[in-house]
């Protein structure tokens, strides 16, 4: 833990919060259907066009229902027109490797990941898609699925701050608008940024290159069918083969993967992520990547302060979101920087502390970073081999995923899940003042309660219940590479990722395989849309009621002391329903191999 | 008067309610109860077990006990709240016994048992009758002893129109006689629905308990399939996690402190209203009252004394004060209204005069008449002194009196009169003959301790209305000298109920006091409306509390209730969630122990084995039922001082207690079990 990383830290959370009330502010220009921005004359005809053909009227705006449709509806049409694009790759244009169809579950998984913004990806890109699928199946809903998150929350605050109404908005102009104003024009900027740090962007076949020192690897031995030839023993026959040239990926990278990070998508270009040296070239790169990841979620808690009117509370629930990503970050840096306890017991232990599946460029700190940012955010890339780290280090990233991704989250799906547990706090907490409990002068009531609370238990009934059902049956089993509580870890990391449409993967888990594909993409379909659905419902719940004007006996919203509830009511109410299981994985993972015991 | 609540543990409160927390067991009770409904199957589950269990025979069957316990646990807690009602409507019932009506028909009296009576008929009460409905008094004046119902002996008076007609069945007629038409039916009248709702009987769940309830269902249904997703991964661990050791982890993990306690805070909360001397016609009011923040009051009763006093005697150019102050003083001796008396007293008080006797020789007292406006008292000549004619009254009255003497109206009185009635008071002059004397202030006396009330009130986020029928000049001085945030003058009836749409437009909660038939109105749109028990019929309808004390101030009380009531959920709930973090240190390095030895760092109390373990949780997890419920009863103690400031002490106490004091209590229970070899 070096003083060097430790200022890295204090600059990213510094240039975190630097960039948290502009682009706030400008998120208010942006989500009003009447605002204006400084990019009107370039995107004001585009827009209008664009309400012409689809038949919008921007000013008409939809009640809860309304806007829950269209969504759905919207998510629908994406959904199948990925799945066909997918399905019929070996037909379309911008396939100079001649890649194949994708199997029919495979497509389906890939289809719903991107849709639900979760990215989570069974296939390897520069093996599957073709530069095509890429940038029309797969970047289409980088935006989409990111403007749609965008879309949801906007329409939350609009609930929360709106009185005795009951629309809230349009969402084919929120789509729209954040599209247009947001997401294009942040990336164009982002993408030529990170092409100065040597980015790739370009439509060449793959390269390949000559190996300066070729080596041998031994590999099963395969018949003129393509079959392994298996031995006396039963085992399969191995050969040698000598390696010599290494293919080297190209396509047009730094267009997507502006997009990936700034919308918390997380799908990577290349199947190493961000850890791929195209994909994240320098520590600029790396830095940048990371802030991108936290800036428009960071900036909507700004957004929330303005539209009510009550930016302290903006900033406190900023600030909660920024205790628990600190405490994590802390955790995980800390336990990655001690190393492997056998490690240390052989007396091999690198000073630098647990290397393993980390990019030697980047290093303890910033892998560990990383990975807290992350799983905080609901990106899901990463620049590490989170199957890697240590059992605690591990346990951050998973136990982030497992709150819901509120510290900062996905954008838009970060605030609102954030708000849900807001919502909680000031019902249970709000009593301890002697009033029904309010939040900014409306009545929390049963509706509301019920709404919160089945948002929260799908979230861990989905993680539980397939993780329970995998690691009970033959077919979950199947899938797995390491054995005892750290494959249960992985179990647990690819529902858990799924379901709160994360998209990382703790690896180590062969998860393209029909039934984990199912399961893992109904998964990311209940974690996104049946949260979304009740989340609807309080904001059209809410956007009819009166608020009650601020007194001395009202429930402050904001300061220190309503950011140290939400974050206890955070951990003891979202954290506290996977300990049981947390343990059975990588907190026994811990104290076994403390003990030596590894898997 | 309040009555006097009955002691916490009571024996005769005690003993049926220990008979009730197993009839409560019935399924279709317990159901009401998600909570305590998961619970009780927990135990049913358990307690299966025991039979088919081996070696653990012991400790499964000390789990079901104690799984069963907390289910009694929570519905004795009901039980005891319950009880406490009950006792007051026993009490009541007394008052309920069979009457007789005298049921005038057509001018003739018939005696028919009271159950017989249909609105509208017409009775006859005379003294030492007890008046068999609920009615208004239509003829006649009696003095009526209430105290079956306020638990006060001293007979009020009831008249036939104006504000005090209404008479409640069940209450005695001490003197007199007057008529009575009946307005509400037997079993529906005012006296039945205090031993209803006093019993609990029709208790309904108000809107945020069910929210509550809402919630704690909603936080089992969570913690079930955590529990139940650990046979599977136990199956994956190769480790196998019994039904009775789930069902105990279950239990612990939901919330029952506060699930078995919830019903016992709400009953109480009407039982501390009640104990107050007010009749809460819903839970529902007593949770609203909580939430007013804004208090429209009446100026007279409330806050100031109701009579205007003298406080001052500005006497005119060249007149010694002595001489006005005996002058009023004469004036004052036989007007027996609280002015006049307040003069006399101001006189006494000040000058040392005494109240000479009224029989003063020869003197003729001159009554207040409305012609004359004024009152006073006449001397004549006698024993060389002369004939005096004192008078005292209103400005413009005094000033014809004087003139038509051929006097006049000094200058510094007009200014004199002119300033008193600029700070809000009644100036009252006096003269002598045809000499203006000098002119006394007279003004409402603000009750002592008001503003400090207001003050509190305020630092609880309420706001207080003072409505009055004075001039907008009075209003204010009252207003600024009582503290009150605002006034409304010259008001009448109707302008209330306007007052009171309009804040609650604004989003306010409002609440009012009120006695009068014109306050109904009113009373039915606040969101708590308290209706005298002094006053009419109508307006204890459309009000949803009745104050038995007929005590104005009573409202702020009513509030702190309401808060206390709420306060109480919240932080038994804090308390309840915070609780588990514990629970799962006992449980969790219990469960895989077995196992997994090397979990035994997380064991972090150093619990003795892991059969104690899981009993001592289970163990705590009842007896903290039993802990609090004393607290559920007499509620969290609510001080003003800003909601900020509540929060972070309760946050404090319940929150961060909640999570520390249930690390000791298990570490204490789990010592004592370890000593006498329970497991």
């Amino acid at each position: 833990m070096r003083s060097t990383d430790w200022l890295q830290l204090a600059l990213y959370i510094g240039a975190l919060a630097l960039i948290t009330k502009p682009l706030g502010i400008y998120l208010t220009h942006v989500l009003d259907a009447r605002g204006t921005t400084w990019l009107d004359p370039v995107m004001k005809p585009l827009e209008r066009l664009t309400y012409r053909l689809m038949g919008v009227v921007p000013e008409k705006e939809q009640d809860w229902k309304g806007y829950t449709f269209a969504m759905l509806l919207f998510s629908l049409a994406g959904c199948l027109f990925t799945y066909a694009i997918l399905r019929l790759q070996h037909l379309l244009p911008l396939n100079p490797q001649g890649l194949g169809p994708l199997s029919p579950h495979l497509a389906f998984n890939t289809a719903v990941s991107f849709t639900t913004n979760t990215n989570w990806q069974s296939y390897g890109g520069e093996s599957t898609m073709s530069y095509f699928s890429q940038m029309v199946a797969l970047t289409l809903h980088n935006f989409a699925s990111a403007a749609t998150g965008i879309a949801i929350a906007a329409a939350l605050v609009r609930g929360i701050a709106r009185q005795s109404a009951t629309t809230l908005g349009n969402f084919w102009v929120d789509l729209v608008r954040t599209t247009y104003y947001l997401l294009l024009p942040i990336c164009v900027v982002f993408a030529i940024a990170l092409v100065s740090q040597g980015m790739i962007q370009n439509f060449s076949p793959y390269t390949k290159a000559r190996l300066v020192e070729p080596y041998k690897v031994p590999v099963e031995k395969k018949n003129d069918k393509g079959e392994t030839v298996l031995g006396a023993d039963g085992k399969p026959v191995m050969e040698e083969q000598t390696i010599d040239e290494q293919v080297i990926a190209q396509g047009p990278m730094a267009s997507q993967i502006a997009v990936k990070m700034l919308g918390t998508n997380g799908g990577g270009f290349a199947n190493a992520n961000a850890a791929q040296p195209f994909e994240n070239p320098t520590p600029l790169s790396n830095f940048l990547q990371m802030l991108s990841i936290f800036a428009i979620g960071s900036a909507l808690t700004y957004y929330l302060g303005r539209m009510t009117g009550n930016q302290g509370h903006g900033w406190s629930v900023w600030a909660a979101m920024m205790a628990i990503f600190l405490a994590g970050a802390l955790v995980c840096w800390w336990a990655e920087a001690s190393g492997n306890p056998i490690h240390h017991g052989l007396g091999v232990a690198a000073a630098d502390g647990n290397m393993e599946g980390k990019e030697i460029r980047f290093g303890i700190f910033n892998s560990a970073l990383f990975a807290t940012i992350t799983t905080a955010a609901s990106c899901g890339a990463v620049n590490s081999m989170h199957d890697s780290f240590t059992a605690l280090g591990g346990l951050v990233p998973l136990f982030n995923i497992e709150l819901g991704e509120i510290v900062i989250g996905g954008v838009g799906a970060g605030l609102y899940g954030m708000l849900v547990f807001v919502v909680l706090a000031v019902f249970i907490a709000g009593l301890m003042v002697g009033r029904t409990p309010e939040y900014l002068g409306k009545k929390i009531q049963s509706y509301e309660v019920k709404m919160a609370m089945l948002s929260l238990l799908v979230l861990s009934l989905s993680i539980l219940g397939f993780s329970a059902w995998a690691s009970a049956s033959e077919w979950g089993l199947a899938g797995l590479n390491n054995v005892g509580p750290h494959g249960l870890g992985e179990i647990l990391y690819a529902f858990s990722s799924a379901t709160g449409n994360n998209g990382s993967a703790f690896a180590g888990l062969t998860a393209n395989t029909p039934w984990y594909n199912t399961t893992l993409g109904l998964a990311m379909l209940i974690g996104r849309f049946l949260m979304i659905i009740p989340i609807m419902a309080i904001a059209g719940s809410l956007v009819v009621k009166k608020a009650s004007p601020p007194g001395a006996g009202t429930f402050p919203v904001s300061g220190v002391t309503f950011t140290a509830l939400l974050v206890g009511t955070v951990l003891l109410i979202g954290a506290l329903n996977f300990f049981p299981v947390l343990a059975l994985g990588p907190i026994i993972e811990h104290f076994l191999n403390a003990q030596g015991t590894l898997y | 008067m309040t009555r006097k609540a009955p002691s916490l543990f009571d024996g005769k409160i005690v003993g049926p309610a220990i008979a009730d927390s197993f009839r409560k067991l019935h399924p279709a009770h317990m159901i009401r109860n998600p909570v305590m409904f998961v619970t009780m199957v927990g135990a049913i589950l358990t307690t299966v077990a025991i039979f088919t269990a081996g070696a653990e025979r012991g400790f499964i069957a000390q789990l079901a006990l104690w799984l069963w316990f907390t289910v009694l646990f929570a519905n004795f807690a009901e039980a005891v709240a319950e009880g406490r009602g009950k006792a007051q409507a026993a009490a009541l019932r007394k008052a309920r016994s069979d009457t007789t009506a005298r049921r005038l028909l057509a001018g003739r009296e018939e005696r028919v048992p009271a159950t017989h009576l249909r609105k509208g008929d017409l009775v006859v009460c005379e003294a030492g009758d007890v008046i068999p409905a609920d009615g208004d008094v239509v003829e006649g004046i009696a003095s009526v002893d209430e105290a079956a119902i306020t638990g006060e002996s001293a007979p009020v008076i009831r008249e036939s129109g104006g504000d005090r007609s209404a008479v409640t069945g069940g209450t005695r007629v001490l003197s007199d006689r007057i008529v009575v038409r009946v307005t509400m039916e037997e079993g529906h009248g005012f006296l039945d629905r205090m031993i209803a709702l006093v019993e609990g009987a029709r208790r309904q769940k108000t809107p945020n308990e069910i929210a509550l309830t809402i919630l704690l269902a909603a936080l089992t249904v969570i913690f079930l399939p955590v529990c139940v997703t650990l046979k599977p991964f136990g199956v994956y661990s190769g480790t196998v996690f019994s039904i009775p050791v789930l069902t105990a982890l279950l239990v612990c993990l939901i919330p029952t402190t506060i699930g078995g306690l919830l019903s016992a805070i709400g009953i109480a909360g009407m039982d501390r209203v009640m104990q107050r001397n007010v009749l809460a016609m819903s839970g529902r009011a007593v949770e609203a009252a909580g939430d007013v923040d804004v208090l429209l009051l009446d100026k007279t009763g409330t806050i100031t004394l109701g009579n205007r006093m003298a406080t001052e005697f500005i006497p005119a150019g060249g007149v010694p004060v002595s001489v006005l102050a005996d002058a009023a003083q004469l004036a004052s001796l036989a007007d027996e209204t609280p002015e006049g008396r307040s003069i006399a007293v101001l006189a006494k008080q000040k000058f040392g005069l005494r109240g000479r006797e009224v029989a003063e020789p020869h003197a003729q007292f001159v009554p207040f008449t409305a012609q004359t406006r004024m009152s006073g008292v006449d001397f004549p000549a006698l024993n060389g002194k002369p004939a005096r004619k004192i008078r005292k009254g209103a400005a413009d009255a005094v000033r014809a009196h004087v003139e038509s003497l051929g006097g006049s109206f000094p200058q510094d009185m007009v200014r004199g009169v002119e300033d008193i009635s600029r700070a809000g008071g009644t100036p009252l002059v006096v003269a002598d003959g045809r000499d203006v004397l000098g002119v006394m202030h007279l003004k409402d006396v603000v009750k002592g301790g008001i503003k400090e009330r207001f003050s509190h009130l305020r630092r609880m986020g309420i706001r207080t209305v003072m409505i009055t029928g004075d001039n907008p000049l009075t209003a204010a001085a009252i207003a600024a000298e009582a503290g009150v945030d605002d006034f409304m003058a010259q008001a009448k009836p109707e302008d209330k109920l306007a007052r009171i749409r309009e804040e609650q437009a604004r989003g306010h909660l409002v609440a009012m006091t009120g006695d009068g038939t014109n306050d109904a109105p009113a009373l039915a749109q606040a969101d708590v409306g308290v209706a005298m028990n002094t006053g009419t019929q109508a307006a204890r309808e459309a009000g949803n509390m009745v104050d038995l004390d007929s005590n104005p101030t009573k409202l702020i009380e009513i509030v702190e209730i309401g808060k206390q009531l709420l306060m109480t959920r919240g932080a038994l709930t804090t308390f309840s969630i915070a609780n588990d973090v514990a629970k799962y240190f006992a449980i969790i390095p219990a469960m895989l122990m077995a196992t997994f030895p090397a979990i035994a760092p997380l064991n972090v109390m150093r619990l003795q084995s892991p059969s104690s373990a899981i009993l001592s949780a289970v163990i705590f997890n009842a007896l903290i039922i039993i802990a609090l419920i004393p607290l559920a009863l007499h509620g969290v103690r609510y001080r003003p001082i800003g909601a900020l400031a509540v929060l972070r002490r309760n946050l404090l106490i319940f929150g961060a207690g909640g999570i520390i004091i249930p690390f000791i209590g298990i570490k204490a229970i789990d010592i004592i079990i370890a000593t006498i070899h329970l497991v």
